[in-house]
């Protein structure tokens, strides 16, 4: 069993204004594993994701110190252009955000801005393979995507972060906004998906992180609670305030 | 008792004034394209609609009278041409530049300034192409005419800069802003997001304000009165003097032309085309907004 950290997270800190909303995280992400960040709202675990692809950039008044290194190196080093690093790490959000053109073309997009030189329409088979759609929309990748249920949106978006090939995969509780049958399909696919690539999930749904993380984060007000395998978590937690969460007892 | 039948009664009258009020305006625009369409039908029984379209000569104060209007329509998309090719990528690009590259700060600053170009009368306009515009587009090409279809297509695109900012502007922030995070999740530049995900999916919105700019170039009047010329001419040179058909009928209004006469009608003639161009740029407008929609 490979126990290589593909993301090494130090002494993370993020705080908007003057409100610190992560107070110093360290975090090792296995390679080829789940590893699923468990918090309650306003705990920090979505700002914690965002930081893993520099998406955190994006939010105004952000300010990020300590360090994050994805393959030993570190992605927040001057050097590093932050388009580069969303290249290496896709990103599915809470909410399926599909652009509105063909299914053809959102698999095609990350691949065409890159500068895809190979063929293509390969690519985005294998993508939608990957994700589990391709049966579903092999006849109709001309159709808009907004055509799609939600779930097979959901899954769109995955194929659509794969086709670029990435080192790992962050999910923003990529479930939220499904119905339980296209949940159960998006956690098959994810735990497809881990023979090829890391992935982060972060979740508000304890029994989801159960099911199919190798590795449970616990985020409290912006610290790292505890972090374990996720059968060991989920039967004997080492921290009361863990125990607590787990059991339903607040969150 | 609920409702008493007072209240009943009330609540009618007010819907009937409400009704009339809503029916004055399109009363009002039927009463104008009746007599429009009386006042052509004058003119073309004295002058036939084939030397109207295909005649190349315009000037009905000759003798003998030539009433070709293409002359007047050339002069009209001479001038809009230039405008258009003026405020359409000046427009789109403060448009991009407020929806995605300025700060928060900085867009609720010129957005307020932007609107208040677009208040600025035509008049002014007008007295800005001929008295600064014209000369410096003189003192570059010296043989250009004093009344030029340059220097009113250039002011005229200024004007309609913020139109199409303003309305574009507003087309792209629609856009949600989970299109831009899954664009830059997939490792898009700052210009990819803007011109591969948000533009698109506000195309809708910034093709109607082309055409609205369009069709306000058609039928603006006060800067090509002042600096386009009253020459009608069949040309494409965009540095001699022109007419346009707003300019003719201004011309015509402000002269001495007596009622009744074919000069006098020959502008309701002219009115008439300008119309039917801005009537059927909207109908194609409205085609290529549905066609062009990204529904989101």
């Amino acid at each position: 069993m490979s126990m290589e950290s593909v993301i090494t997270i130090r002494d993370l800190r993020v705080s908007y204004k003057d409100r610190e909303v992560l107070k110093g995280i360290n975090l090792d992400i296995y390679g080829n594993k789940i590893t699923a960040i468990i918090g309650p709202s306003g705990c920090g675990k979505s700002t914690l994701l965002r930081c893993l692809n520099r998406m955190i950039d994006l939010a105004d008044g952000a300010r990020v110190s300590g360090r994050v290194l994805l393959q030993g190196e570190d992605i927040y080093s001057p050097k590093i252009d932050p388009v580069r690093v969303r290249f290496k790490v896709g990103m599915v959000f809470q909410k399926p955000n599909p652009f509105p053109k063909s299914i053809f073309e959102n698999v095609a997009f990350g691949p065409r801005i890159n500068g895809y030189k190979g063929d293509l329409s390969a690519l985005v088979e294998r993508s939608l393979r990957l994700a589990g759609l391709w049966d579903e929309v092999k006849d109709r990748l001309t159709a808009n995507a907004y055509t799609l249920s939600g779930g097979q949106q959901q899954r769109l978006c995955i194929a659509r972060a794969l086709a670029l090939e990435p080192e790992v995969l962050l999910l923003d509780e990529p479930c939220s906004a499904l119905d339980p049958v296209s949940t159960m399909r998006v956690e098959e696919t994810i735990a497809y998906l881990k023979e090829r690539l890391t992935i982060v999930m972060v979740t508000h749904n304890i029994q989801q992180a159960a099911r199919v993380a190798d590795y449970t984060a616990f985020l409290l007000n912006g610290e790292l609670v505890e972090f374990g395998e996720t059968s060991r978590m989920f039967t004997v937690p080492k921290d009361k305030r863990t125990e607590d969460f787990i059991t339903g007892r607040f969150g | 008792m609920i409702k008493s039948g007072k209240d009943f009664g009330r609540e009618r009258g007010i819907q009937l004034i409400l009704a009339v009020a809503a029916s004055f305006s399109v009363l009002v625009t039927a009463f104008i394209i009746i007599s429009l369409f009386e006042e052509m039908s004058g003119f073309f029984r004295e002058v036939s609609l084939k030397e109207f379209f295909t005649e190349t000569r315009w000037s009905p104060l000759f003798n003998p009278p030539h009433y070709g209007i293409a002359p007047l329509v050339a002069g009209t998309m001479l001038v809009t041409v230039v405008a258009m090719i003026v405020s359409v990528p000046l427009g789109l690009a403060s448009a991009v530049y407020l929806s995605e590259y300025a700060p928060d700060k900085l867009r609720r600053l010129i957005k307020p300034v932007l609107e208040i170009l677009a208040g600025i009368p035509t008049i002014v306009y007008g007295y800005f192409a001929l008295t600064f515009v014209t000369p410096a587009i003189r003192a570059v090409i010296p043989g250009t005419n004093v009344f030029n279809a340059l220097s009113a297509g250039i002011v005229m695109g200024i004007m309609l800069i913020p139109m199409i900012s303003s309305l574009s502007e507003d087309a792209m922030m629609a856009v949600p802003m989970s299109l831009r995070e899954a664009a830059y999740a997939l490792g898009a530049t700052k210009l990819e997001v803007a011109f591969r995900v948000v533009i698109p999916a506000a195309m809708s919105g910034i093709v109607a304000s082309f055409i609205l700019a369009f069709s306000r170039a058609v039928g603006e009047t006060m800067i090509v009165a002042l600096a386009a010329g009253s020459t009608p001419k069949l040309t494409l040179n965009p540095l001699e003097s022109i007419q346009t058909m707003t300019g003719y009928i201004v011309q015509v209004m402000l002269g001495d032309t007596p009622f009744g006469s074919i000069e006098y009608k020959s502008v309701y003639a002219v009115a008439g085309v300008l119309f039917f161009i801005t009537l059927s740029l909207n109908l194609v407008g409205n085609r290529i907004v549905r066609r062009y929609k990204e529904v989101y």
